[in-house]
């Protein structure tokens, strides 16, 4: 847990800041809608996290919640099939697009940057296509309000992505800290060659964390669809994948692999979305917010290097005196 | 020609400090014109440190260094260079996408006139024919360096360093991945440009090289200067004696019994040779030795047997029964298994503590229903750490931070703390030193008499020749021949693995 030290101690300066320069931070309606932004957004910043250690990389999630929004319309509104149904397809399809993309980078060898670029292009294009190039909406979501209360209320004044964020973070803890398959995930992203010859079946696990990243994109693509309450296929869910990358890497994930941890990658993804409240609340022109938050990513980044080397130094040295007595 | 006693290089008096921990306590080195050097000591003695003093890689805290008598602080790897001392170390630093020539001359290729500067490339391929010829490395100087072999690379950096007029040339560990044919190449030309005055300090734990070129050796030890040989004195036992601090006794093995549960492996192809098939058997209880040239195929068919790589056809058999082996994991379960040649990039995972690597292939009898119990992880990490003596303050420790033998010591462990049947060792010895050695020598003798049956892939053929009982020697694939412990000789097994048949062989003879 220490080495998710320097990402919160980011996170509390900035909320300390952005609470003393606006009380309104603290609002329970900025939080709750801040809380409810960090759901969706932390949900799939934990799959991004999980590709990211195999030491390979998801782009295609925007374009993802583009698509898998475009059918969640098509599927209510202009099919009017059962809600459940369409959810369970939904999160179906997210799972078995992940495993294509497994599936090709761990049998064909293609890198992961190239195969989830053309998923980036497909996924869009074909949301593109599916909603004729127009706005796609949920309308007065007659026939599945159960569904959009699920997506967009609250549970106890909680709103239903965090709590949902909340659950699915803890048992991605376990897994990643705690469970052999979590081990195997690190070990993979490590060194994959010295994993094989310890007998992991790499690529089984390599493929595994594509499943998980795509399917939690499933449930967090629901989550923006409905916090839009439209789809506008060219331009839904835009540039999300970075968010998620960052979040992962703001969270001490290392691009190489076989580094993060859940609780940097939760840090992380709220984090952003604390600096996307803060250029609202501190009346920052909007224009610049992409610009904040490269800045805040930036020193992040270098912060988190700057103590890693730091706690090396202090391995090295300690291992030396070792080999010396 | 100047007189082979000039001194080229003193070095008096170095310290250096890392971080608390004594490297080199007042060391010192000379070096004459055109003499051999041998830089000899266990793994943690202070050669490379020296070395790298030396090549202007670090810089030491107290000391002095003459060169041709003159007093000179080596400021940085360039100044070395200025100065005649070329380093050529032990992972070779070509550039793989440039020729030989592009190699040679790196930073100082003839130009063209002009504003773009253009490589002369006439000039670049006529500058380097000469040291290529030199040093009998026939290729011609546009050749791709990827193409070449890792000795023919070697070749390409000593060619740098003549071209940069290097005086003193200093090699690290240069034999450790070449052939014997390559080495005693490489060995000629060592004496070649000893012959031509230039000055050689040679790193190796291979005694009996050092033995064969060098004119003194310097022993190093704790970082002090153990002691010094020259000529005559140079012995293997004398040498091994200064590097350790004592006699160290190599068990002479009692022949094994062999026992009656066998090891088979019938009609096995692999990729790397699809049209050869391999059939052997090994016994319980016995060490069942791998000798042949780099490239006959044995790492590759070790790794079939283990399914690391693909086998095209084969059946593989223990006490008499047919396994279905597909993926490594499958060997595992039927207790074989393989403790690879390059114990960074395949035996270990640098950055994951001693714990985590050492429970990595069995993970699942530490976990309850996916749960890992580290409490139980670390009991057995410790106990394996106790076994093997490694030396490290905790389990916890990244494997990285360990010297080469503790490191190679914790990849057994790996494997023994679960109940092994078949290993497959492929180079365990490479780059380790003497003590560690004779500790993995022992490890073996004890596997292979608990039952386990042991085989040994590897280029050293002393280590082969004093370990094995029986000897497979490799060629172009094949299984060249089986030599009994009572027909072991250097001789028979070097024949075999260039390609004559025993029949050849025992006719020569006769």
């Amino acid at each position: 847990m220490k080495k998710d030290l320097g990402i919160l101690l980011i996170f509390v300066v900035l909320c300390a800041i952005l609470a003393v320069l606006n009380p309104r931070f603290l609002s329970a309606t900025n939080l709750q809608n801040t809380a409810r932004l960090i759901g969706m957004f932390g949900i799939f910043s934990i799959g991004a996290g999980f590709v990211i250690i195999t030491g390979g990389i998801d782009l295609s999630s925007g374009s993802l919640f583009s698509f898998l929004g475009v059918l969640l319309c098509l599927g209510l509104v202009d099919y009017q099939l059962p809600w459940p149904l369409v959810v369970i397809a939904v999160l179906g399809l997210g799972c078995l697009l992940g495993l294509f993309h497994g599936l090709v980078i761990t049998r064909l060898g293609l890198q992961p940057f190239i195969v989830t670029l053309c998923g980036l292009l497909w996924y869009r294009g074909l949301a593109n296509f599916l909603a004729n190039d127009s706005t796609k909406g949920f309308g007065n979501c007659q026939g599945f309000e159960m569904l959009a209360t699920l997506a967009t209320g609250n549970l106890l004044g909680v709103p239903i992505p965090f709590a949902l964020l909340c659950v699915v973070g803890a048992i991605a803890w376990v897994v990643l800290h705690r469970s052999v398959y979590g081990r195997y995930l690190l070990a993979v992203g490590q060194n994959e060659e010295a994993a094989r010859f310890s007998g992991v079946n790499t690529r089984r696990v390599i493929t595994s964390a594509y499943v998980i990243c795509s399917g939690l994109g499933a449930v967090s693509a629901i989550f923006f669809a409905f916090y839009a309450n439209a789809v506008q296929p060219s331009s839904h869910g835009n540039f999300y994948e970075l968010f998620g990358i960052a979040a992962a890497v703001l969270g001490g994930c290392s691009l190489r692999g076989g580094e993060g941890s859940v609780v940097g990658i939760l840090i992380g993804a709220a984090l952003l979305q604390v600096l996307k409240n803060l250029v609202n609340l501190l009346g920052i022109r909007s224009s610049l917010d992409f610009a904040v938050m490269g800045t805040v990513i930036f020193f992040g980044v270098i912060l988190d290097e700057l103590l890693k080397r730091r706690k090396r130094d202090r391995g090295m040295r300690k291992s030396l005196r070792a080999n010396a007595s | 020609m100047t007189s082979p006693s000039d001194p080229i290089l003193a070095m008096c008096g170095i310290d250096k400090r890392f971080s608390g921990v004594q490297a080199l306590r007042s060391v010192g080195l000379d070096v004459r014109r055109g003499e051999v050097l041998a830089l000899i000591g266990e793994n943690g003695a202070g050669k490379s440190t020296l070395m790298n003093i030396l090549g202007g890689v670090i810089q030491a805290d107290a000391g002095r260094i003459q060169i041709d008598g003159r007093e000179t602080t080596i400021t940085d790897v360039r100044h070395a260079m200025a100065l005649g001392i070329a380093f050529i170390h032990q992972e070779l630093h070509s550039l793989e996408n440039l020729d030989v020539a592009g190699n040679i001359f790196l930073g100082r290729e003839p130009r063209c006139s002009g504003p773009l500067q253009r490589i002369d490339r006439r000039r670049l391929y006529a500058a380097t024919t000469p040291y290529l010829e030199r040093l009998g490395l026939e290729v011609p100087p546009n050749t791709p360096v990827a193409s070449l072999s890792l000795a023919q690379r070697q070749q390409v950096e000593i060619a740098r360093a003549l071209a940069l007029e290097a005086r003193i040339l200093i090699m690290d560990e240069p034999t450790s991945s070449l052939t014997p044919a390559e080495t005693d190449r490489l060995l000629a030309v060592i004496l070649d440009l000893q012959a031509a005055g230039v000055s050689i300090i040679y790193i190796s734990h291979r005694l009996s090289e050092v033995r064969r070129v060098a004119h003194r050796v310097e022993v190093l030890r704790d970082g002090q200067n153990a002691g010094s040989l020259c000529g005559d004195e140079i012995q293997e036992q004398a040498m091994v004696r200064l590097m350790v601090g004592r006699d160290l006794v190599i068990a002479q093995r009692t022949p094994s019994q062999a026992l009656s549960e066998r090891f088979e492996v019938q009609g096995l192809r692999t990729l790397a040779h699809p049209h050869t098939a391999v059939s052997f058997s090994a016994f319980a209880g016995q060490i069942l030795g791998f000798a042949g040239l780099v490239g006959a195929g044995r790492s590759e068919l070790a790794g079939a047997i283990c399914g690391m790589n693909p086998r095209l056809s084969g059946e593989i058999r223990l006490a008499e029964k047919t396994l279905r082996v597909q993926c490594v994991r499958d060997a595992i379960d039927h207790g074989i298994y393989l403790v690879p040649e390059d114990r960074r990039k395949s035996g270990l995972i640098g950055a994951m503590s001693i714990r985590e690597n050492v429970t990595l292939p069995d993970l699942r009898r530490y976990a309850r229903a996916g749960w890992i119990d580290r409490a139980r992880e670390r009991r057995a990490a410790a106990k394996q750490c106790r076994t093997l003596n490694v030396a490290c303050p905790s389990v916890e420790m990244p494997v990285r931070n360990l010297s080469g033998g503790n490191q190679q010591k914790v990849v057994l462990s790996k494997w023994l703390s679960m109940r092994p049947k078949v290993l497959f060792f492929d180079e365990p010895t490479r780059g380790i030193d003497v003590g560690a050695k004779a500790e993995i020598y022992r490890l073996l003798r004890q596997l292979a008499d608990r039952g386990v049956v042991i085989i040994l892939i590897s280029s050293d053929m002393e280590e082969l020749l004093s370990v094995s009982d029986r000897i497979l020697v490799m060629h172009e694939g094949r299984v060249a021949g089986t030599v009994e412990r009572e027909a072991f000789s250097e001789e028979t097994i070097m024949h075999l693995a260039v390609g004559s048949s025993l029949a050849e062989i025992v006719e020569a003879r006769s």
